[in-house]
């Protein structure tokens, strides 16, 4: 087998191991953590007997690992469990709302990506001077904020003191992709912002990183205008560790997004998931914890995997 | 020695701010719980920041939230310091299975964001400031744990660690008295992170309203209460989200100063 090749299905297996022992964390550890479901359900003054039933009836009088096994076993065929709170099929209220997840998420990268690189590269060309302190100190300064406190300021001024947009994010089944572009246009500006500060030091560190090498010294020392070094010479290096930056930041996005909806109160996954916690739903709060799980692992790895076909140095382990 | 403006500024916006904690019930002009005034009055006179949602005083429960929050943040940073740095220095210098061991479950920890492991665990804990103190603490602990033991691996294979070994110190001796004052500096800068990394943490959990709970409260939870006001152009909820703010810029701007006369290992704050 190509060595590549061989990297990457190692990289693969490597994840696939991980969020199998994730899964078993997420159940098996939440079954250590005191605290009873029946008891959840019925409250402190149910009976002994009413509790017996009730477990009987969930099937909670089974050994963990057993229940754990024919959890997994339905996670992978797609049958997730119904809730405690509403008794709703859980596969069935994730799949709606999966969809406007992933629509405000790819928004904001689609933005925050390019904008990120663009930002490093003026900072790191311009390091030590005006433009490069400026674009730290506002990044430094967002790089601050929990996303929900960003998010109240920039309703503040876009609703009131500019009123722009509706503070409200309502996506419905019957919008245009227009109209939903622009119902979402608040949380993505939120999201952009606080993925975008990460993203923009990364960028400009690993830039910097190249543009210390011996190569680029030699290109300088040749008479190569500046922008002819950062794009001729120190960008195609650059490229691995910027690609891997972007995804490690695409991954941290999968938390902004949860407090994001929670502020706009726009009906997804991550609120989904905030609201069956306060309601103490085990089953809904791990089925959505191992989709978020799984969607930053698979993140993390395909990080690494561009990382390893980009840059020919790490195709030969030593 | 001269200390740089930016880091002044921080240093003594900290101090305020520790200074604002501790002396909360001798500084607030009202109680914490008590309706005072009417719904979002404007500030004025007698009510500096306005009332809240219930026609609380703002003022006072931004002192009295100063007080949860930084007490908070700092238990558990100081949790997650002893923990991590202890785990993390003994790793490095056992090596071999225990180094294994404990280095694949901070893996494991670290392969699901913060955010959500904390958000499975508090489905299930009962929600009060010990259970918070501990979940944000053991959760952070393994950032410091990876730190902690990169700094130390460096630091064990130097010279007077090999003397020390020979002279046939303990395992305690070599890790509290050569190899802790070694690593302290990196370690002091982390901590300032560590610190912000709770501050957001348990205001983003109280804003989940799955923090705080009343009738105590903190600024993320100050913040949730009075949300619904912002639409009719109140602005009581920016409040608290200021002084989240200005609390993590003052302590980077410490950390950021340490790190830059310190090394160059650095940890990020991370999802």
């Amino acid at each position: 087998m190509h060595p590549v090749l061989k990297l990457v299905v190692q990289r693969i297996a490597l994840g696939l191991l991980l969020l199998l022992a994730v899964s078993a964390v997420i159940f098996l550890g939440v079954e250590a953590l005191p605290g009873d479901t029946a008891q959840a359900i019925l409250g402190q003054s149910a009976t002994p007997v009413a509790l017996e039933n009730l477990r009987a009836e969930m099937g909670l009088d089974r050994p963990p690992l057993e229940r754990y096994l024919s959890w997994l076993g339905g996670v992978l065929t797609g049958d997730l469990g119904t809730a405690l709170s509403n008794k709703a099929d859980i596969a069935q209220s994730i799949s709606t709302r999966l969809g406007n997840t992933l629509f405000l998420a790819a928004a904001a990268a689609v933005i925050a990506v390019p904008l990120a690189i663009l930002l490093g590269l003026v900072a790191a060309r311009y390091v030590g001077g005006w433009p490069d302190k400026l674009i730290s100190g506002v990044t430094l300064t967002t790089i601050s904020l929990p996303e929900f406190v960003a998010a109240y300021f920039v309703i503040f001024l876009l609703t009131q003191v500019f009123p722009i947009f509706q503070p409200v994010s309502m996506v419905l089944p019957g919008m245009g992709f227009w109209g939903k572009l622009q119902a979402i246009a608040l949380p993505v500006i939120v999201l952009v912002m606080v993925v975008l500060a990460h993203m923009m030091r990364m960028t400009r560190a690993a830039i910097l990183n190249v543009m210390q090498s011996a190569y680029v010294e030699t290109a300088e020392l040749k008479g190569l205008s500046p922008m002819q070094v950062v794009w001729r010479h120190a960008l195609p290096n650059a490229v691995a560790p910027v690609v891997s930056v972007v995804m490690l930041n695409l991954a941290y996005l999968v938390v902004g997004v949860v407090v994001v909806e929670v502020v706009f109160s726009y009906n997804a996954l991550g609120k989904y998931l905030v609201d069956h916690v306060t309601k103490r739903d085990l089953p809904v709060v791990q089925a959505v914890g191992l989709i978020f799980a799984a969607v930053y692992i698979f993140l993390n790895v395909a990080a690494d995997i561009i990382a390893i076909v980009a840059n020919p140095r790490l195709r030969h382990p030593k | 020695m001269r200390i740089p403006l930016s880091a002044l500024l921080g240093l003594v916006l900290t101090g305020g701010f520790l200074f604002i904690a501790v002396f909360a019930q001798f500084i607030a002009p009202y109680p914490i719980d008590s309706t005072v005034g009417g719904v979002w009055d404007s500030p004025s006179a007698t009510h500096w920041l306005g009332t809240d949602t219930i026609g609380r005083d703002i003022l006072s429960r931004l002192i009295y939230g100063a007080q949860i929050t930084i007490f908070v943040a700092l238990a558990s940073s100081i949790l997650s310091f002893s923990l991590g740095s202890f785990l993390g220095f003994l790793a490095a210098v056992r090596g071999g299975l225990v180094d294994q061991v404990l280095s694949r479950i901070v893996d494991l920890v670290m392969a699901v964001p913060s955010l959500i492991v904390a958000l499975v665990m508090l489905s299930v804990l009962p929600l009060n400031l010990t259970v918070l103190i501990l979940v944000i603490g053991v959760l952070d602990s393994t950032r410091v744990f990876r730190l902690s033991r990169a700094v130390a691996v460096d630091i064990s294979v130097m010279d007077y660690i090999e003397a020390a070994r020979l002279r046939g110190e303990k395992q305690s001796w070599i890790i509290f008295r050569e190899i802790l004052p070694n690593a302290l500096s990196p370690l002091v800068a982390e901590f300032g992170l560590r610190f912000i990394f709770a501050v957001l943490f348990i205001s983003t959990l109280s804003f989940l309203g799955l923090g705080i709970q009343p009738p105590l409260t903190d600024w993320g939870g100050m913040v949730g209460e009075n949300k619904g006001g912002l639409v009719y152009g109140k602005s009581a909820a920016l409040v608290p989200a200021a002084a989240i703010a200005l609390l993590a810029i003052s302590v980077n701007l410490v950390a950021d100063w340490i790190l830059s006369r310190t090394s160059s290992l650095k940890g990020g704050r991370g999802g």
